[in-house]
């Protein structure tokens, strides 16, 4: 049977880690849903953001003064390459800002190579963030709970933001009818470089935060990229409320798979061959989810646009 | 007159392809040998991956799955000492078309980004399959005892011979390609490309036609991984990493989208740029990414296209 205080110490791990995953499509989704382009080098400011992080708390021996020169540093860089590249794009097919977010990506990673070499970097952390609280004899990281707890602040501002300011309005209008409100005279362009710049910037926050847990390592871009995109189409293009279930539901179910998936197998099966598909289907895991919700839901959970 | 001047490019592609094994012997350098081998079997995925994405609109980012099923079919035969070719190839075949009809049917069902993004992670949950399962080598790969065995057929552990038959077989499959495109099916897919809408409206079954089409280019791409695990000697997980489908797309679109000719062009291309860079520097990607956002950005319509000479195509979506 599986022990209950293990189960909730993943199930912990699960949502700690959907929180990462949740900052990293809430920019995505916003950019997909305002100016429909696919921007697959959002993984690429995730990792410049953390190796970043991870430089400057080696050098100054200081983890908030790593996360305060790198989220600044990457906005301006998110901001750059949206002014350089990513502008021109908007108007091409989803074809061309594929390609060219592509290339984006293997320009960084070479980059990231050429300046910090082919080894990934561990970050440490600050004795006060690196120990543990014990709840009902469950030792409970208290860095994963701050990273717990910055992922709910950040959901609650981008709802704030979303819902009810004006800059939430036009995002919002921006998402459902793009011509019309630049009929209305709105300036998009100027939102929608906002916007970009803030999703750099929270990429660059889960990529400072992940940073301690999984080092910071040439491809950790990519790697979570792609869950990010299932998170997104899960959740429904565009939509906040949908990227923060998706991501929670995709991080859960990553984490308990792989840790609970070969006991569940072995109840009804051979323990050998348990412990070959156990591993097998864990990683197929959200993939089989995604088709499964596509199929009932090609929009997603929360489709944000209409049409 | 533009197919011209394309047949002539490809007459010339092919005509110098054919001299490969000759100018490797006699330079004494069997790298080219390789060299062309490797740049004609990607030329048969971007090929196919042309047939969906330059005819049919349906912009697949994980095309590469299908060459690693290809692949691994064989290496798994092997594996267990079926080395024949007559079965392990049909098998390979068969495996790709089966998973082809699966993804298709899941993926075909959205359109737009959604198509790239679930093609994406379809074929990136078949790398991880492949990565988990320990027994054909996991992440490390799984050598090939030996080359697919087609009796006295044709002896693949001669290199000159396999150079040969991947050569007849790129253009066994340009032929095929020219022939589906100009066929009525053909038809159906680019005006399902254009306007669906339009297509569905005068009465045909558009879905069933594109499955069909992903399907003929997901078997196509599994004999390019047929004839890869026999170039390479080897499979492993990387031949499905998302990335490998991105460099099939990008071959692509240097040779020039939906034209018939352009991907071969465009294989050629990538891969003589990717071994003049990597000859320039060891960072070759710093160069290479930059160079493929300006050709996104200026050069539209891909090698081919400067060769049509059709300004007025700049303005056209992809």
């Amino acid at each position: 049977m599986v022990d209950p205080a293990l189960l909730f110490e993943q199930l912990f791990n699960g949502v700690q880690y959907g929180i990462l995953l949740f900052l990293l499509a809430a920019g995505l989704t916003l950019v997909f849903g305002i100016m429909d382009m696919m921007n697959l080098a959002h993984g690429s400011l995730y990792m410049m953001g953390a190796y970043i992080a991870a430089t400057v708390t080696l050098a100054a021996d200081s983890f908030l003064l790593g996360i305060a020169v790198a989220l600044p540093a990457t906005l301006i860089l998110g901001v750059v390459l949206e002014v350089i590249v990513l502008r021109r794009l908007y108007d091409r097919g989803h074809l061309d800002q594929v390609l060219a977010t592509f290339g984006m990506i293997l320009f960084f990673n070479e980059l990231v190579r050429l300046i910090w070499g082919p080894e990934g970097i561990e970050v440490p952390l600050p004795t006060i963030l690196n120990q543990s609280l014990t709840l009902f004899t469950i030792p409970l990281p208290i860095y994963r709970i701050v990273v717990i707890a910055v992922g709910l602040l950040v959901a609650a501002f981008l709802y704030f933001l979303v819902v009810k300011t004006r800059t939430g309005m036009l995002i919002r209008a921006g998402a459902s009818n793009r011509e019309m409100i630049g009929a209305l005279g709105i300036d998009i362009k100027r939102v929608f470089t906002l916007v970009f710049g803030l999703g750099a910037a929270l990429a660059a926050l889960a990529g400072v935060m992940a940073g301690p847990i999984f080092a910071a390592t040439i491809g950790m871009g990519e790697h979570i990229l792609i869950q990010v995109l299932v998170v997104i189409v899960i959740g429904g293009i565009g939509s906040i409320r949908g990227a923060f279930v998706g991501a929670l539901l995709i991080g859960v179910i990553e984490i308990l798979g792989r840790s609970f998936l070969d006991d569940l197998f072995k109840l009804f099966m051979p323990v050998n061959a348990a412990e070959t598909a156990a591993p097998a289907v864990a990683s197929m895991l959200i993939y089989i989810l995604m088709a499964g919700v596509l199929f009932f839901r090609p929009q997603g959970l929360f489709p944000a646009r209409s049409g | 007159m533009k197919f011209d001047r394309q047949a002539i490019v490809v007459a010339i592609v092919f005509v110098l392809l054919a001299f490969v094994p000759l100018i490797a012997s006699l330079t004494e350098v069997p790298f080219y040998l390789d060299l062309g081998r490797r740049m004609m079997i990607l030329a048969i995925g971007a090929l196919s991956l042309n047939l969906i994405m330059g005819y049919g609109g349906m912009i697949s980012f994980g095309h590469a799955v299908f060459i690693g099923i290809g692949a691994y079919v064989v290496g798994i035969c092997a594996e267990h000492e079926i080395v024949s070719g007559f079965i392990q190839w049909p098998l390979a075949l068969l495996a790709c078309a089966v998973v082809a009809v699966i993804f298709g049917s899941i993926s075909l069902r959205t359109r737009g980004v959604y198509f790239i993004m679930i093609t994406l992670a379809l074929a990136q949950m078949m790398y991880f399959l492949g990565v988990s399962v320990d027994r054909y080598g996991g992440d490390d790969g799984l050598p090939l005892a030996e080359p697919s065995d087609f009796s006295s057929l044709i002896d693949l552990s001669e290199k000159t011979s396999l150079y040969y038959l991947v050569f007849v077989l790129l253009l066994l499959c340009l032929w095929i390609c020219q022939r589906l495109v100009n066929s009525r099916f053909g038809m159906v897919i680019q005006g399902a490309r254009s306007n669906e809408a339009r297509m569905e409206a005068i009465g045909f079954p558009t879905f069933r036609y594109k499955l069909t089409a992903f399907v003929i280019a997901g078997v196509m791409a599994g004999l390019a991984g047929a004839l890869l695990a026999n170039h390479t000697d080897f499979v492993n997980p990387d031949m499905m990493h998302w990335t490998r489908s991105g460099d099939l797309i990008i071959m692509v679109l240097l040779g020039g989208m939906g034209s018939l000719a352009g991907p071969i062009v465009g294989a050629l291309v990538f891969i003589l740029l990717e071994e003049a860079l990597t000859g320039v520097t060891e960072y070759w990607q710093l160069i290479f990414g930059p160079f493929l956002i300006l050709v996104v950005l200026y050069a539209r319509g891909g090698l081919l296209g400067f060769l049509e000479k059709q300004p007025s195509s700049e303005k056209t979506r992809g």
